[in-house]
């Protein structure tokens, strides 16, 4: 499955899709950035409440397929404008991480 | 590759949530080298967690990377504090970090210990005061 469908089939909202067709393998959840950098692995859907810039230093450094802000958490447009500019998919969505994780699940 | 390759780079200490431009781009460098995809992904942990370091306890610093046919070495050196005692800087679980650096994500003692891991050796010299330098190193062979 692909970022773009997961998208369309979860109802998670692609705030930068610069990478659509990356395809996923899997899901990490975490928000302490140095364990989340060691342990997710490539082409997994990274689901974190982190909203700071570092966010995507840590999904490229990761090579996730892209980051899954959950609970609705607010990005800034600066973030979005240098996700776009490095091409890292950042998707958000109201779901709790526990939903978000089970919804993927599903899907994947 | 008969010559080693060098690459540098500044970190700049002012910008923390910038931080890791050298880590990124040395990931795209190694690339193009045709290095292998886990040996790109433990070198630019290592360094993207000394280049962290650098930002958020030293103010900054220079990095080095040096590839050879043998290894890709790493040379990170800064002007801060110093580490008062290393082998406890070592242990998962210990820092020195601030709140506001904790509510980042970061300044989970994991710095050190994920440059360990991630690295078939690390030799770190510190001075109180005076900087910290650490070199490491990743085998290719």
């Amino acid at each position: 499955m692909t970022v773009a469908e997961l998208c369309k089939q979860a109802g998670f909202k692609a705030e930068v899709l610069p990478d659509p067709d990356r395809e996923i393998s899997g899901v990490y959840i975490g928000d302490l950035l140095s364990w989340v950098m060691g342990r997710a692995n490539s082409g997994d859907v990274w689901i974190t409440i982190m909203s700071n810039n570092n966010i995507l230093a840590v999904a490229s450094l990761a090579d996730t397929a892209c980051i899954l802000v959950a609970e609705d958490v607010a990005l800034e447009s600066e973030l979005l404008k240098t996700a776009e500019e490095k091409g890292i998919n950042v998707l958000l969505t109201d779901k709790s991480i526990y939903d978000a994780a089970v919804t993927i699940s599903k899907l994947i | 590759m008969s010559e080693a390759l060098k690459f540098h780079f500044d970190v700049d200490g002012t910008d923390f949530t910038s931080a890791g431009q050298a880590s990124v781009q040395i990931k795209k460098n190694l690339r193009q080298l045709g290095i292998a995809p886990d040996i790109i992904r433990r070198v630019s942990i290592a360094m993207y967690e000394g280049e962290i370091n650098m930002v958020i306890h030293a103010g900054g610093g220079e990095a080095d990377v040096t590839v050879t046919e043998d290894c890709i070495e790493i040379s990170l050196r800064d002007h801060g504090p110093g580490i008062k005692n290393i082998e406890q800087a070592m242990q998962e679980g210990f820092s020195t970090a601030t709140d506001t650096i904790r509510t980042l994500g970061f300044g989970a003692g994991m710095g050190l210990p994920n440059m360990k891991r991630y690295t078939d050796d690390i030799q770190i010299t510190s001075e109180i005061g005076k900087g910290t330098d650490i070199v490491m190193r990743v085998n290719l062979k």
